[in-house]
Protein backbone atom coordinates (compact mmCIF):
# COMPACT_ATOMS: atom_id res chain seq x y z
CA UNK A 1 0.00 0.00 0.00
CA UNK A 2 2.69 2.27 1.15
CA UNK A 3 6.19 1.77 -0.46
CA UNK A 4 8.82 4.33 0.58
CA UNK A 5 11.82 4.17 -1.40
CA UNK A 6 15.18 4.96 -1.15
CA UNK A 7 14.14 8.31 0.49
CA UNK A 8 16.43 11.08 1.21
CA UNK A 9 15.70 14.92 2.08
CA UNK A 10 18.38 17.02 3.37
CA UNK A 11 17.76 21.02 4.73
CA UNK A 12 21.29 22.74 2.85
CA UNK A 13 23.81 20.91 4.71
CA UNK A 14 21.90 18.83 7.61
CA UNK A 15 20.71 15.17 6.42
CA UNK A 16 17.07 14.73 7.75
CA UNK A 17 16.48 11.63 6.34
CA UNK A 18 19.06 9.56 4.65
CA UNK A 19 18.24 6.36 1.89
CA UNK A 20 15.13 5.09 3.62
CA UNK A 21 13.42 2.00 2.41
CA UNK A 22 9.99 -0.25 3.51
CA UNK A 23 7.03 -0.77 2.71
CA UNK A 24 3.41 -1.12 4.76
CA UNK A 25 1.13 -3.51 3.45
CA UNK A 26 -2.52 -2.70 3.57
CA UNK A 27 -4.36 -3.24 6.60
CA UNK A 28 -0.72 -3.14 8.46
CA UNK A 29 -0.57 -0.78 11.56
CA UNK A 30 3.07 0.34 12.41
CA UNK A 31 4.47 2.13 14.58
CA UNK A 32 7.58 5.09 13.56
CA UNK A 33 9.85 5.02 16.41
CA UNK A 34 12.99 7.64 17.00
CA UNK A 35 13.97 10.18 19.18
CA UNK A 36 13.38 13.88 18.80
CA UNK A 37 15.04 14.91 15.59
CA UNK A 38 15.37 11.78 14.16
CA UNK A 39 13.50 12.11 10.82
CA UNK A 40 10.03 11.01 11.81
CA UNK A 41 8.34 14.00 10.90
CA UNK A 42 9.82 14.51 7.95
CA UNK A 43 9.12 11.60 6.62
CA UNK A 44 5.92 11.46 7.34
CA UNK A 45 6.15 15.26 5.65
CA UNK A 46 7.18 13.60 2.70
CA UNK A 47 4.65 10.94 2.44
CA UNK A 48 1.67 12.96 2.12
CA UNK A 49 2.60 15.54 0.04
CA UNK A 50 3.54 18.32 2.57
CA UNK A 51 7.07 18.06 1.61
CA UNK A 52 9.14 17.19 -1.65
CA UNK A 53 12.36 14.76 -1.18
CA UNK A 54 15.47 15.15 -1.89
CA UNK A 55 15.94 12.22 -3.99
CA UNK A 56 13.72 8.72 -4.11
CA UNK A 57 10.10 8.77 -4.04
CA UNK A 58 6.64 7.47 -1.82
CA UNK A 59 3.98 5.32 -3.59
CA UNK A 60 0.45 5.08 -2.43
CA UNK A 61 -1.46 2.27 -4.12
CA UNK A 62 0.85 2.46 -6.60
CA UNK A 63 0.35 6.36 -7.18
CA UNK A 64 3.72 8.47 -7.16
CA UNK A 65 3.72 11.57 -4.80
CA UNK A 66 5.72 13.65 -7.44
CA UNK A 67 3.94 12.62 -10.43
CA UNK A 68 0.09 11.68 -9.06
CA UNK A 69 0.21 14.22 -5.72
CA UNK A 70 -3.47 14.44 -5.61
CA UNK A 71 -4.59 10.59 -6.33
CA UNK A 72 -1.96 10.36 -3.14
CA UNK A 73 -3.62 12.69 -1.16
CA UNK A 74 -6.92 11.91 -1.99
CA UNK A 75 -6.31 8.35 -0.03
CA UNK A 76 -4.31 10.05 3.06
CA UNK A 77 -5.35 11.45 6.11
CA UNK A 78 -2.71 12.97 8.35
CA UNK A 79 -2.47 14.13 11.56
CA UNK A 80 0.48 16.11 11.84
CA UNK A 81 2.51 16.74 14.94
CA UNK A 82 0.85 19.99 15.50
CA UNK A 83 -2.77 19.07 14.85
CA UNK A 84 -3.63 22.36 11.77
CA UNK A 85 -6.81 23.47 13.20
CA UNK A 86 -8.62 26.63 12.42
CA UNK A 87 -8.90 28.16 16.14
CA UNK A 88 -11.78 31.23 15.13
CA UNK A 89 -13.95 27.82 13.88
CA UNK A 90 -16.55 25.44 16.04
CA UNK A 91 -15.67 21.93 15.52
CA UNK A 92 -18.89 21.62 12.92
CA UNK A 93 -17.41 24.32 10.84
CA UNK A 94 -14.30 23.19 11.13
CA UNK A 95 -14.76 19.68 10.13
CA UNK A 96 -17.19 20.99 7.46
CA UNK A 97 -14.30 23.31 6.08
CA UNK A 98 -12.33 19.92 5.89
CA UNK A 99 -14.64 18.15 4.30
CA UNK A 100 -15.65 20.38 1.21
CA UNK A 101 -11.62 20.82 1.06
CA UNK A 102 -11.04 17.29 0.45
CA UNK A 103 -14.05 16.90 -2.04
CA UNK A 104 -16.47 14.78 -0.08
CA UNK A 105 -19.89 15.18 -1.60
CA UNK A 106 -22.57 17.93 0.11
CA UNK A 107 -24.58 15.37 0.30
CA UNK A 108 -22.61 13.00 2.69
CA UNK A 109 -20.65 15.36 4.43
CA UNK A 110 -23.44 15.58 7.51
CA UNK A 111 -23.59 11.80 7.98
CA UNK A 112 -19.79 11.32 7.83
CA UNK A 113 -19.01 13.98 10.27
CA UNK A 114 -21.61 12.72 12.29
CA UNK A 115 -20.01 9.12 12.28
CA UNK A 116 -16.82 10.58 12.99
CA UNK A 117 -17.37 12.92 15.42
CA UNK A 118 -19.12 9.83 17.09
CA UNK A 119 -15.92 7.68 16.88
CA UNK A 120 -13.23 10.35 18.35
CA UNK A 121 -15.81 11.37 21.07
CA UNK A 122 -16.40 15.30 19.99
CA UNK A 123 -20.31 15.20 19.34
CA UNK A 124 -21.53 16.43 22.65
CA UNK A 125 -18.24 19.56 22.06
CA UNK A 126 -19.36 20.38 18.05
CA UNK A 127 -20.52 23.76 18.52
CA UNK A 128 -17.70 24.70 20.73
CA UNK A 129 -15.48 26.98 19.50
CA UNK A 130 -11.65 24.96 18.73
CA UNK A 131 -10.17 27.75 20.76
CA UNK A 132 -12.08 27.19 23.53
CA UNK A 133 -11.62 23.66 24.00
CA UNK A 134 -8.84 21.53 25.79
CA UNK A 135 -5.51 20.36 24.65
CA UNK A 136 -6.95 16.70 24.77
CA UNK A 137 -10.10 17.69 22.53
CA UNK A 138 -8.06 19.79 20.31
CA UNK A 139 -6.21 16.77 19.60
CA UNK A 140 -9.20 14.85 18.95
CA UNK A 141 -10.29 17.56 16.39
CA UNK A 142 -6.76 16.54 14.97
CA UNK A 143 -8.11 13.67 14.35
CA UNK A 144 -11.05 13.50 13.16
CA UNK A 145 -9.73 15.84 10.85
CA UNK A 146 -7.30 13.06 9.35
CA UNK A 147 -10.59 10.84 8.80
CA UNK A 148 -12.69 13.05 6.77
CA UNK A 149 -13.40 10.83 3.47
CA UNK A 150 -12.62 8.02 4.95
CA UNK A 151 -8.87 7.62 3.60
CA UNK A 152 -7.40 4.12 3.04
CA UNK A 153 -4.30 5.29 4.75
CA UNK A 154 -3.80 7.46 7.92
CA UNK A 155 -0.64 8.99 9.02
CA UNK A 156 -0.53 9.66 12.63
CA UNK A 157 2.42 11.85 13.90
CA UNK A 158 2.61 11.33 17.58
CA UNK A 159 -1.12 11.31 17.86
CA UNK A 160 -1.58 10.87 21.94
CA UNK A 161 1.37 13.79 22.62
CA UNK A 162 -0.04 15.79 25.57
CA UNK A 163 -3.00 13.54 26.25
CA UNK A 164 -3.65 12.47 29.58
CA UNK A 165 -3.88 9.18 30.30
CA UNK A 166 -7.18 8.69 30.20
CA UNK A 167 -7.27 10.36 26.87
CA UNK A 168 -4.45 8.50 25.97
CA UNK A 169 -5.71 5.26 26.34
CA UNK A 170 -9.39 6.63 24.78
CA UNK A 171 -7.58 7.33 21.42
CA UNK A 172 -5.41 4.55 21.17
CA UNK A 173 -9.29 2.30 21.37
CA UNK A 174 -10.06 4.90 18.74
CA UNK A 175 -6.72 4.21 16.55
CA UNK A 176 -7.52 0.25 17.08
CA UNK A 177 -10.50 0.53 15.66
CA UNK A 178 -9.60 2.43 12.89
CA UNK A 179 -6.29 -0.12 11.93
CA UNK A 180 -9.71 -2.80 11.17
CA UNK A 181 -10.20 -1.34 7.59
CA UNK A 182 -7.37 0.95 6.82
CA UNK A 183 -3.14 1.29 6.92
CA UNK A 184 -2.03 2.77 9.32
CA UNK A 185 1.56 4.71 10.12
CA UNK A 186 2.12 6.01 13.68
CA UNK A 187 4.68 7.44 15.28
CA UNK A 188 5.46 7.90 19.14
CA UNK A 189 8.26 8.23 21.29
CA UNK A 190 6.16 6.45 23.94
CA UNK A 191 7.20 2.75 23.39
CA UNK A 192 4.35 1.32 25.07
CA UNK A 193 2.23 2.43 23.23
CA UNK A 194 3.60 1.36 19.78
CA UNK A 195 4.13 -2.41 21.28
CA UNK A 196 0.29 -2.03 22.68
CA UNK A 197 -1.22 -0.94 19.09
CA UNK A 198 1.40 -1.80 15.93
CA UNK A 199 2.23 -4.86 14.41
CA UNK A 200 5.21 -4.29 13.19
CA UNK A 201 7.86 -1.49 14.07
CA UNK A 202 10.53 0.81 12.31
CA UNK A 203 12.98 2.06 14.35
CA UNK A 204 14.90 5.01 12.90
CA UNK A 205 17.76 7.16 13.75
CA UNK A 206 19.45 9.88 12.93
CA UNK A 207 17.86 9.63 9.41
CA UNK A 208 18.54 5.86 8.95
CA UNK A 209 16.41 2.90 9.30
CA UNK A 210 17.94 1.07 12.82
CA UNK A 211 16.03 -1.73 13.02
CA UNK A 212 12.79 -3.08 11.83
CA UNK A 213 10.17 -6.08 12.93
CA UNK A 214 7.67 -7.13 14.71
CA UNK A 215 7.70 -6.09 18.65
CA UNK A 216 8.13 -9.30 19.61
CA UNK A 217 10.95 -10.77 17.40
CA UNK A 218 12.27 -7.53 17.97
CA UNK A 219 12.93 -8.45 21.97
CA UNK A 220 14.25 -12.05 20.71
CA UNK A 221 16.71 -10.57 18.68
CA UNK A 222 18.05 -8.65 21.22
CA UNK A 223 17.73 -10.69 23.92
CA UNK A 224 20.55 -12.97 23.41
CA UNK A 225 20.87 -14.19 27.15
CA UNK A 226 18.12 -15.32 30.02
CA UNK A 227 17.66 -12.96 32.55
CA UNK A 228 15.59 -14.52 36.07
CA UNK A 229 14.67 -12.09 38.60
CA UNK A 230 13.93 -14.38 41.69
CA UNK A 231 13.04 -14.16 45.37
CA UNK A 232 14.59 -17.29 47.63
CA UNK A 233 14.43 -18.22 51.25
CA UNK A 234 17.29 -18.74 53.22
CA UNK A 235 20.57 -17.97 53.82
CA UNK A 236 22.27 -15.43 51.23
CA UNK A 237 25.76 -16.43 50.63
CA UNK A 238 24.92 -20.06 50.43
CA UNK A 239 22.18 -19.63 47.87
CA UNK A 240 24.82 -17.31 45.53
CA UNK A 241 27.36 -20.03 45.92
CA UNK A 242 25.10 -22.77 44.99
CA UNK A 243 23.83 -20.97 41.55
CA UNK A 244 27.32 -20.08 40.67
CA UNK A 245 27.89 -24.04 40.33
CA UNK A 246 25.40 -23.93 37.86
CA UNK A 247 26.40 -24.34 34.19
CA UNK A 248 25.71 -21.32 32.07
CA UNK A 249 25.26 -18.84 34.40
CA UNK A 250 27.05 -15.95 34.41
CA UNK A 251 25.81 -13.15 36.46
CA UNK A 252 24.29 -13.31 39.84
CA UNK A 253 23.41 -10.46 42.39
CA UNK A 254 21.49 -10.36 45.55
CA UNK A 255 19.71 -7.13 46.06
CA UNK A 256 16.86 -5.91 48.36
CA UNK A 257 15.48 -8.07 51.26
CA UNK A 258 12.12 -8.69 50.65
CA UNK A 259 10.98 -10.78 53.66
CA UNK A 260 12.66 -12.67 56.52
CA UNK A 261 15.53 -14.21 55.37
CA UNK A 262 14.23 -13.62 51.68
CA UNK A 263 16.27 -11.67 49.17
CA UNK A 264 15.59 -10.49 45.65
CA UNK A 265 18.34 -12.38 42.99
CA UNK A 266 18.91 -11.63 39.50
CA UNK A 267 20.57 -14.47 37.44
CA UNK A 268 21.81 -14.17 33.87
CA UNK A 269 22.96 -16.82 31.89
CA UNK A 270 23.24 -18.24 28.38
CA UNK A 271 21.52 -21.05 28.23
CA UNK A 272 17.97 -21.82 29.94
CA UNK A 273 19.11 -22.66 33.81
CA UNK A 274 15.64 -22.24 35.33
CA UNK A 275 15.35 -26.34 35.62
CA UNK A 276 19.19 -26.63 37.39
CA UNK A 277 18.60 -23.59 39.62
CA UNK A 278 15.27 -25.49 40.79
CA UNK A 279 17.00 -28.65 41.60
CA UNK A 280 19.63 -27.49 43.37
CA UNK A 281 18.41 -24.80 45.08
CA UNK A 282 15.66 -27.64 46.72
CA UNK A 283 18.61 -30.19 47.21
CA UNK A 284 20.52 -26.94 49.55
CA UNK A 285 17.01 -26.78 51.43
CA UNK A 286 16.47 -23.14 49.93
CA UNK A 287 13.15 -23.00 48.41
CA UNK A 288 12.15 -20.22 45.49
CA UNK A 289 9.17 -18.14 46.30
CA UNK A 290 9.20 -16.35 43.14
CA UNK A 291 10.60 -16.79 39.91
CA UNK A 292 9.81 -14.37 36.55
CA UNK A 293 12.00 -14.00 33.19
CA UNK A 294 12.32 -10.58 32.58
CA UNK A 295 12.88 -10.18 28.79
CA UNK A 296 13.66 -6.84 27.42
CA UNK A 297 10.92 -4.33 27.08
CA UNK A 298 10.89 -2.64 23.53
CA UNK A 299 12.15 0.56 26.08
CA UNK A 300 15.71 -1.60 26.15
CA UNK A 301 15.64 -2.82 22.42
CA UNK A 302 15.19 0.81 21.47
CA UNK A 303 17.84 2.12 24.02
CA UNK A 304 20.10 -0.75 22.37
CA UNK A 305 19.24 -0.21 18.91
CA UNK A 306 19.50 3.61 18.84
CA UNK A 307 22.78 3.69 21.21
CA UNK A 308 24.04 1.42 18.67
CA UNK A 309 23.40 3.38 15.99
CA UNK A 310 24.70 6.01 17.48
CA UNK A 311 27.99 4.36 18.28
CA UNK A 312 28.54 3.13 14.33
CA UNK A 313 27.91 6.65 13.33
CA UNK B 1 -10.87 27.27 -3.95
CA UNK B 2 -14.51 28.59 -2.71
CA UNK B 3 -14.43 26.54 0.06
CA UNK B 4 -10.88 28.46 1.24
CA UNK B 5 -12.38 31.44 -0.15
CA UNK B 6 -15.69 31.21 1.97
CA UNK B 7 -13.55 30.69 5.09
CA UNK B 8 -11.37 33.20 4.46
CA UNK B 9 -14.63 35.89 4.23
CA UNK B 10 -16.20 33.66 7.58
CA UNK B 11 -12.84 34.27 9.22
CA UNK B 12 -12.70 38.26 8.25
CA UNK B 13 -16.41 39.09 9.83
CA UNK B 14 -15.71 37.12 12.83
CA UNK B 15 -12.70 38.90 13.79
CA UNK B 16 -12.70 42.82 14.17
CA UNK B 17 -10.43 43.24 10.86
CA UNK B 18 -13.35 43.67 8.64
CA UNK B 19 -14.95 45.92 10.37
CA UNK B 20 -11.86 47.87 11.90
CA UNK B 21 -11.39 48.45 8.24
CA UNK B 22 -14.44 49.15 6.84
CA UNK B 23 -14.89 51.93 9.33
CA UNK B 24 -11.52 53.36 8.57
CA UNK B 25 -12.06 53.52 5.05
CA UNK B 26 -15.13 55.20 5.73
CA UNK B 27 -14.05 57.68 8.17
CA UNK B 28 -11.35 58.56 5.51
CA UNK B 29 -13.49 59.28 2.86
CA UNK B 30 -16.20 60.83 4.95
CA UNK B 31 -13.04 63.39 5.97
CA UNK B 32 -12.25 64.53 2.32
CA UNK B 33 -16.16 64.25 1.16
CA UNK B 34 -17.41 66.42 3.51
CA UNK B 35 -15.60 69.86 2.50
CA UNK B 36 -16.28 69.22 -1.11
CA UNK B 37 -20.22 68.81 0.16
CA UNK B 38 -20.12 71.65 1.93
CA UNK B 39 -18.74 73.61 -1.17
CA UNK B 40 -21.44 72.18 -3.30
CA UNK B 41 -19.11 69.94 -5.60
CA UNK B 42 -20.69 67.02 -7.06
CA UNK B 43 -17.01 65.90 -8.28
CA UNK B 44 -16.80 62.56 -6.83
CA UNK B 45 -14.42 61.07 -9.11
CA UNK B 46 -11.87 63.11 -7.90
CA UNK B 47 -12.33 61.56 -4.50
CA UNK B 48 -11.94 58.12 -6.00
CA UNK B 49 -8.47 59.23 -6.41
CA UNK B 50 -7.69 59.82 -2.88
CA UNK B 51 -9.58 56.28 -2.51
CA UNK B 52 -6.99 54.65 -4.54
CA UNK B 53 -4.40 56.11 -1.89
CA UNK B 54 -6.35 55.00 1.17
CA UNK B 55 -5.60 51.82 -0.26
CA UNK B 56 -1.94 51.81 0.75
CA UNK B 57 -3.09 51.54 4.11
CA UNK B 58 -5.98 49.63 4.29
CA UNK B 59 -4.54 46.69 1.88
CA UNK B 60 -1.75 45.50 4.12
CA UNK B 61 -3.83 45.16 6.84
CA UNK B 62 -6.74 43.40 4.72
CA UNK B 63 -3.57 40.75 3.51
CA UNK B 64 -1.12 40.37 5.59
CA UNK B 65 -2.72 37.33 7.48
CA UNK B 66 -3.69 35.70 4.52
CA UNK B 67 -0.91 32.67 3.95
CA UNK B 68 1.40 34.03 6.37
CA UNK B 69 -1.41 33.15 9.74
CA UNK B 70 -1.77 29.76 7.72
CA UNK B 71 2.48 28.92 8.25
CA UNK B 72 2.44 30.09 11.74
CA UNK B 73 -0.32 27.89 13.15
CA UNK B 74 0.52 24.89 10.83
CA UNK B 75 -2.72 24.60 9.28
CA UNK B 76 -0.73 25.36 5.56
CA UNK B 77 0.09 21.41 6.14
CA UNK B 78 -3.97 20.63 6.12
CA UNK B 79 -4.51 22.98 2.91
CA UNK B 80 -1.03 21.51 1.03
CA UNK B 81 -1.98 17.84 1.96
CA UNK B 82 -5.68 18.09 0.76
CA UNK B 83 -6.35 17.15 -3.09
CA UNK B 84 -6.40 20.83 -3.90
CA UNK B 85 -4.11 22.81 -6.02
CA UNK B 86 -1.70 25.86 -4.64
CA UNK B 87 -3.19 27.68 -7.58
CA UNK B 88 -6.65 27.02 -5.88
CA UNK B 89 -5.27 27.85 -2.43
CA UNK B 90 -3.87 31.30 -3.54
CA UNK B 91 -6.65 32.26 -5.87
CA UNK B 92 -8.99 30.77 -3.22
CA UNK B 93 -6.93 33.93 -0.57
CA UNK B 94 -7.31 35.97 -2.70
CA UNK B 95 -11.11 35.70 -3.93
CA UNK B 96 -11.66 36.37 0.30
CA UNK B 97 -9.67 38.97 0.70
CA UNK B 98 -11.18 40.80 -2.54
CA UNK B 99 -14.51 40.16 -1.22
CA UNK B 100 -14.00 41.99 2.26
CA UNK B 101 -12.81 44.91 -0.41
CA UNK B 102 -15.93 44.99 -1.93
CA UNK B 103 -17.78 45.20 0.55
CA UNK B 104 -15.81 48.02 2.09
CA UNK B 105 -16.41 49.52 -1.94
CA UNK B 106 -20.38 48.84 -2.04
CA UNK B 107 -20.40 51.30 1.19
CA UNK B 108 -18.44 53.75 -0.17
CA UNK B 109 -21.12 53.95 -2.81
CA UNK B 110 -23.32 56.27 0.07
CA UNK B 111 -21.47 59.49 -0.80
CA UNK B 112 -22.26 59.14 -4.57
CA UNK B 113 -25.48 58.17 -3.45
CA UNK B 114 -25.67 61.45 -1.15
CA UNK B 115 -24.46 63.25 -3.83
CA UNK B 116 -27.71 62.19 -6.52
CA UNK B 117 -29.87 62.73 -3.53
CA UNK B 118 -28.75 66.28 -3.54
CA UNK B 119 -29.47 66.75 -7.30
CA UNK B 120 -26.16 65.25 -8.84
CA UNK B 121 -25.57 62.46 -11.32
CA UNK B 122 -24.07 59.02 -11.39
CA UNK B 123 -22.07 60.03 -14.32
CA UNK B 124 -20.53 57.26 -17.01
CA UNK B 125 -17.30 58.88 -15.73
CA UNK B 126 -17.82 57.53 -12.40
CA UNK B 127 -19.12 53.85 -13.69
CA UNK B 128 -15.65 53.84 -15.62
CA UNK B 129 -13.65 55.43 -12.27
CA UNK B 130 -15.19 52.84 -10.26
CA UNK B 131 -14.00 50.13 -12.38
CA UNK B 132 -10.60 51.60 -12.36
CA UNK B 133 -11.13 51.15 -8.29
CA UNK B 134 -11.85 48.07 -8.28
CA UNK B 135 -8.91 46.84 -10.76
CA UNK B 136 -6.25 48.98 -8.45
CA UNK B 137 -7.55 47.34 -5.73
CA UNK B 138 -6.91 43.55 -7.18
CA UNK B 139 -3.76 44.26 -8.02
CA UNK B 140 -2.76 45.68 -4.43
CA UNK B 141 -4.35 42.97 -2.89
CA UNK B 142 -2.17 40.50 -5.03
CA UNK B 143 0.33 42.55 -3.90
CA UNK B 144 -0.67 42.03 -0.22
CA UNK B 145 -1.17 37.97 -1.07
CA UNK B 146 2.61 37.94 -2.31
CA UNK B 147 4.36 39.87 0.63
CA UNK B 148 2.17 37.35 3.01
CA UNK B 149 3.72 34.45 0.95
CA UNK B 150 6.96 35.14 1.77
CA UNK B 151 7.10 35.39 6.04
CA UNK B 152 5.15 33.77 8.85
CA UNK B 153 5.30 37.43 10.50
CA UNK B 154 1.82 39.01 9.84
CA UNK B 155 3.56 42.65 11.11
CA UNK B 156 6.39 41.72 8.94
CA UNK B 157 4.30 41.16 5.92
CA UNK B 158 2.12 44.03 6.35
CA UNK B 159 5.29 46.15 6.20
CA UNK B 160 6.22 44.91 3.00
CA UNK B 161 3.56 45.02 0.97
CA UNK B 162 2.93 48.77 2.72
CA UNK B 163 6.60 49.59 1.04
CA UNK B 164 5.19 47.93 -1.88
CA UNK B 165 2.62 50.19 -2.55
CA UNK B 166 4.01 53.21 -1.91
CA UNK B 167 7.40 52.31 -4.20
CA UNK B 168 4.49 51.93 -6.72
CA UNK B 169 2.36 55.08 -5.73
CA UNK B 170 5.41 57.28 -6.08
CA UNK B 171 7.09 55.38 -9.06
CA UNK B 172 5.56 57.96 -11.58
CA UNK B 173 7.13 60.97 -9.67
CA UNK B 174 10.53 59.06 -9.28
CA UNK B 175 10.68 57.78 -12.84
CA UNK B 176 10.71 61.53 -14.28
CA UNK B 177 13.37 61.99 -11.81
CA UNK B 178 15.58 59.20 -12.47
CA UNK B 179 15.07 58.74 -15.95
CA UNK B 180 17.14 56.17 -17.78
CA UNK B 181 16.73 52.58 -17.62
CA UNK B 182 15.65 52.25 -13.64
CA UNK B 183 12.80 55.27 -14.92
CA UNK B 184 11.43 53.03 -17.68
CA UNK B 185 10.99 50.32 -15.18
CA UNK B 186 9.75 52.30 -12.59
CA UNK B 187 7.40 53.88 -15.49
CA UNK B 188 6.04 50.14 -16.30
CA UNK B 189 5.41 49.26 -12.58
CA UNK B 190 3.34 52.50 -12.08
CA UNK B 191 -0.30 51.26 -11.06
CA UNK B 192 -1.05 54.89 -10.20
CA UNK B 193 0.02 56.22 -14.07
CA UNK B 194 -2.82 53.73 -14.95
CA UNK B 195 -5.23 54.48 -12.82
CA UNK B 196 -4.98 58.12 -12.85
CA UNK B 197 -6.59 57.57 -16.41
CA UNK B 198 -9.56 55.99 -14.77
CA UNK B 199 -10.18 58.92 -12.37
CA UNK B 200 -10.07 61.64 -14.93
CA UNK B 201 -13.09 59.50 -16.32
CA UNK B 202 -11.73 57.65 -19.04
CA UNK B 203 -12.33 53.75 -19.62
CA UNK B 204 -8.85 52.53 -21.33
CA UNK B 205 -9.14 48.87 -23.05
CA UNK B 206 -5.15 49.33 -22.25
CA UNK B 207 -5.24 50.15 -18.79
CA UNK B 208 -7.82 47.59 -17.83
CA UNK B 209 -5.80 44.10 -19.21
CA UNK B 210 -2.51 45.95 -17.52
CA UNK B 211 -3.81 45.97 -13.91
CA UNK B 212 -5.74 42.63 -15.18
CA UNK B 213 -2.56 40.62 -15.92
CA UNK B 214 -0.80 42.51 -12.98
CA UNK B 215 -2.96 40.90 -10.57
CA UNK B 216 -2.66 37.08 -12.87
CA UNK B 217 1.26 37.59 -13.17
CA UNK B 218 1.63 38.97 -8.98
CA UNK B 219 0.02 35.82 -7.64
CA UNK B 220 1.23 33.36 -10.58
CA UNK B 221 4.34 34.72 -8.68
CA UNK B 222 2.66 33.74 -5.34
CA UNK B 223 2.49 30.08 -6.42
CA UNK B 224 5.71 30.19 -7.56
CA UNK B 225 7.35 31.38 -4.24
CA UNK B 226 5.51 29.11 -1.85
CA UNK B 227 6.68 26.10 -4.27
CA UNK B 228 9.99 27.62 -4.10
CA UNK B 229 10.37 27.68 -0.69
CA UNK B 230 9.05 24.21 -0.35
CA UNK B 231 12.04 22.57 -2.31
CA UNK B 232 14.32 24.95 -0.55
CA UNK B 233 13.70 24.87 3.27
CA UNK B 234 10.95 22.56 3.41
Amino acid sequence: MIEIINLTKTYGQVVAVNNISFTVKKGEIVGFLGPNGAGKSTTMNIITGYLPSTAGTVKVDGYDILTQPKEVKKRIGYLPEAPPLYRDMTVTEYLRFVSSLKGVPKGKQQGQMADIMELVGLTDHRKRLIDNLSKGYRQRVGLAQALVGNPEVLILDEPTVGLDPKQIIEIRRVIKALAQERTIILSSHILPEVSAICERVVIINNGVIAAEDTPSRLSKDINQFLKLTMIILGDQEKIVKTIKTIDGVNYIEASAKTGDNAYKYVVESDIDVREQVFYKLAKAGCPILESKPSTMTLEDIFINVVTQGTEVS
Amino acid sequence: MWTIAKREIGSYFKSPIAYVLIGLFVLLISIFFWPRLQASRGDFITILGDMGFFLIFIVPILTMRTLAEDRKNGTEVLLMTSPTSLYKIVVGKFIGAYTVFLVTTGISLIYPLIIIMMGGMFTIQLTGGYIGFLLLGAAFIAIGILASAVTENQIIAAIISFVALIVMWVADTLATTVGGIVGVILEWISLISRYQVFTKGILGLAEVVYLLSFTIVILFLTVRIIERRRWVQG
